[in-house]
């Protein structure tokens, strides 16, 4: 191990230890918030798959909401436990991600962005016109939070635990899928879909499986949230926190795996400040994403990366390569 | 469904139909010149909207008035928007579409806050009565759509086709780099595109005011279908918004009626989705080379 493998070494287990202290230091609302955080990271974290490839896509909450919707049905019907509503939720969404990605790998950039607003608005608006079966547009209530052997979910410590778990597992597969040979098959896609396409790499197979390992990953979080609100309905998954998903990554960054996580940390902040100012707060929000993109549309990491480059001179840092820029 | 009832959906999707149009094609045309996907349209056409509850609704000016006021105000934040977010995004045309969507939450917040979120601003509507042909009627304020749509249409093909400053914006849209060499100035192009995407959307809002529920929200529901239309018809392509347009309009007014709004709307992304598969350069799109 280098040196700096074991700076980050010794700051991902200080990160844990901070994590597994956290809920005994703080109020109970703001550890509902770091519940929720926990979920947003997986959701986060999943979005930047599809992305690598260059497709950013408008559909990803809207799979979150397939993960949630098929744990309501799961829970409430057939009574599972969520050690079982949790894989297959997501598995439902790698599925459904996977058909609904197969016409939309027709189109490329901007394209591929607004089919995905239409086919997501498309398995959206089935929630709302199969009343019987979603509930409609008020969706569904009464979803169990879970429990694990006798350890009632219901109770927002362990419910902490038992997503800081989930959320570990997720993003350690997700950390490992960035670095393998997979992860540089999805950047060999963005950086330059031909080169990738002479050398070997089949590339409609690549953004079909990035979109869907993207979308399996939603899942989780959407089955997650599923259980801890006890309750789903369409409104929650529509264009509106699509944008604000947007906005975390956007603000963050995603040439690295790190950059939607700061973005999402930085986000939750400024949108735990912004409570006084309800009604104002998608205006603020609305100015931050135009101020990323006009001023600095690398994101924060891109910021830290000159940093650290003035700071370390004649480091070559990846990092500095534009993100968020899948143009046409 | 009898003759009657067919001749009434029929006569209201030539209404939806052009009332897309107008929609779509400002939206084809920023993204025709220079690339610039405008996420904010559905917010310029309810900013339309709003002009005419305004300026007819509250403050009593004529009708006509009220909607000739809303072109050079949406026209304007059509400027705006190109010279503050399109301009300095250009090279990326996701970061330009992500950035309007600030935009439109930025709109959405400020006309809530100054007329109000809760009740829909109901707009009188100036004319009463109604079309009657042979048994179905189409009250005249959805009548006034259909030439209003038309004389605009018109009037853009024109002015594109005949005009120096069309023939110019035509030009960049083909390709920009030899058209500023020709000495066409590319920053005006982008932001005369805009002012007429821009005064499209108001019209559209303004003429549909006294009709639709005017809510500081109503351009989440245009949003959608306008990209529906202008995917289909092939992005850059005007006439294919047009015939994309017609088409949906026959669509979603005939599935409205047989069975519910929401099922109209599954049904155009369906539309939308086959072409995307059979023809994914759209209708009337050409394969770029």
């Amino acid at each position: 191990m280098t040196r700096t493998n074991w700076t980050f070494a010794a700051f991902l287990v200080l990160v844990l230890a901070g994590a597994c202290v956290a809920p005994f230091l703080v109020k109970p609302y703001t550890l509902e918030i770091l519940i929720i955080f926990l979920i947003n990271l997986i959701l986060v974290c999943s979005y930047r798959i599809p992305a690598m490839t260059g497709d950013w896509s408008l559909s990803h909450v809207v799979m979150m909401g397939v993960g949630a919707y098929t744990t309501a049905l799961l829970s409430t019907h057939l009574d599972l436990s969520i050690l079982l509503t949790v894989p297959l939720s997501a598995i439902v969404a790698g599925i459904l991600g996977y058909i609904i990605v197969l016409p939309m790998i027709r189109t490329r950039g901007f394209g591929f962005f607004i089919a995905s607003f239409a086919i997501g608005e498309f398995v959206r608006l089935t929630w709302v016109k199969f009343r019987d079966v979603f509930g409609g547009p008020r969706g569904m209530i009464g979803i169990p939070n879970g429990e694990i052997g006798s350890i009632d979910l219901f109770f927002a410590t362990p419910s902490y635990f038992f997503m800081l778990v989930i959320a570990f597992i997720c993003l350690t597969i997700m950390y490992r899928i960035d670095k393998s040979r997979i992860g540089s098959t999805f950047v060999a896609i963005y950086k330059d879909e031909e080169l990738a396409e002479a050398v070997g790499i089949n590339v409609p197979h690549y953004r079909a499986l990035a979109f869907a390992t993207g979308t399996f990953f939603a899942g989780i979080a959407g089955a997650l949230l599923a259980h801890r609100l006890g309750a789903v309905d369409p409104k929650g998954f529509d264009i509106n926190t699509m944008v604000y998903l947007i906005i975390w990554i956007v603000v963050g960054g995603s040439a690295t795996f790190w950059g939607p996580i700061v973005g999402l940390i930085v986000v939750t902040f400024a949108f735990e400040w912004t409570r006084p100012l309800l009604e104002w707060r998608p205006l603020l929000f609305g100015g931050l994403l135009i101020f990323f993109l006009v001023f600095l549309p690398g994101g924060l990491e891109s910021l830290l990366a000159k940093i650290r480059q003035r700071l370390v001179p004649g480091q070559n840092d990846d990092a500095a390569a534009s993100p968020g820029t899948a143009g046409e | 469904m009898d003759s009657a009832t067919l001749l009434q959906t029929f006569a209201n999707s030539i209404v939806a139909g052009s009332i897309y149009a107008v929609i779509a094609v400002g939206l084809a045309m920023a993204f025709g010149v220079m690339k610039m996907a405008n996420f904010a349209h559905g917010e310029f056409f309810m900013v339309g909207a709003y002009t005419v509850y305004v300026c007819y609704g509250l403050m009593g000016w004529p009708f006509p008035v009220a909607v000739l006021m809303a072109i050079p105000v949406v026209a304007l934040l059509g400027v705006a928007t190109e010279r503050f977010i399109f301009r300095p995004t250009r090279e990326n045309v996701l970061a330009g579409f992500m950035a309007t969507a600030g935009l439109a939450l930025i709109l959405q917040v400020l006309i809530g806050q100054i007329w109000g979120v809760g009740l829909m601003r109901s707009v009188p509507t100036p004319y009463m009565g109604a079309l009657d042909l042979g048994g179905v009627r189409i009250g005249w304020q959805r009548v006034l759509v259909i030439p209003s749509a038309i004389a605009m249409l018109f009037a853009l093909w024109y002015f594109l086709y005949h005009a120096k400053a069309g023939k110019a914006l035509r030009a960049c849209a083909q390709d920009p780099e030899t058209a500023r060499l020709q000495g066409i100035n590319i920053n005006r192009m982008t932001m005369l595109a805009m002012a007429i995407s821009g005064a499209l959307a108001g019209l559209a809002g303004a003429l549909m005011a006294p009709i639709h529920p005017v809510t500081p929200y109503m351009g989440h529901g245009i949003i959608l279908t306008a990209f529906i239309v202008v995917v289909m018809g092939g992005m850059e392509s005007i006439a294919g918004a047009i015939l994309a347009a017609v088409l949906l309009g026959f669509i979603h007014t005939f599935v409205t009626t047989l069975s519910d709004a929401v099922t109209a709307q599954m049904v155009g992304v369906a539309c939308m989705a086959v072409v995307l598969i059979v023809r994914p350069q759209g209708l009337l799109g050409r394969v770029k080379a």
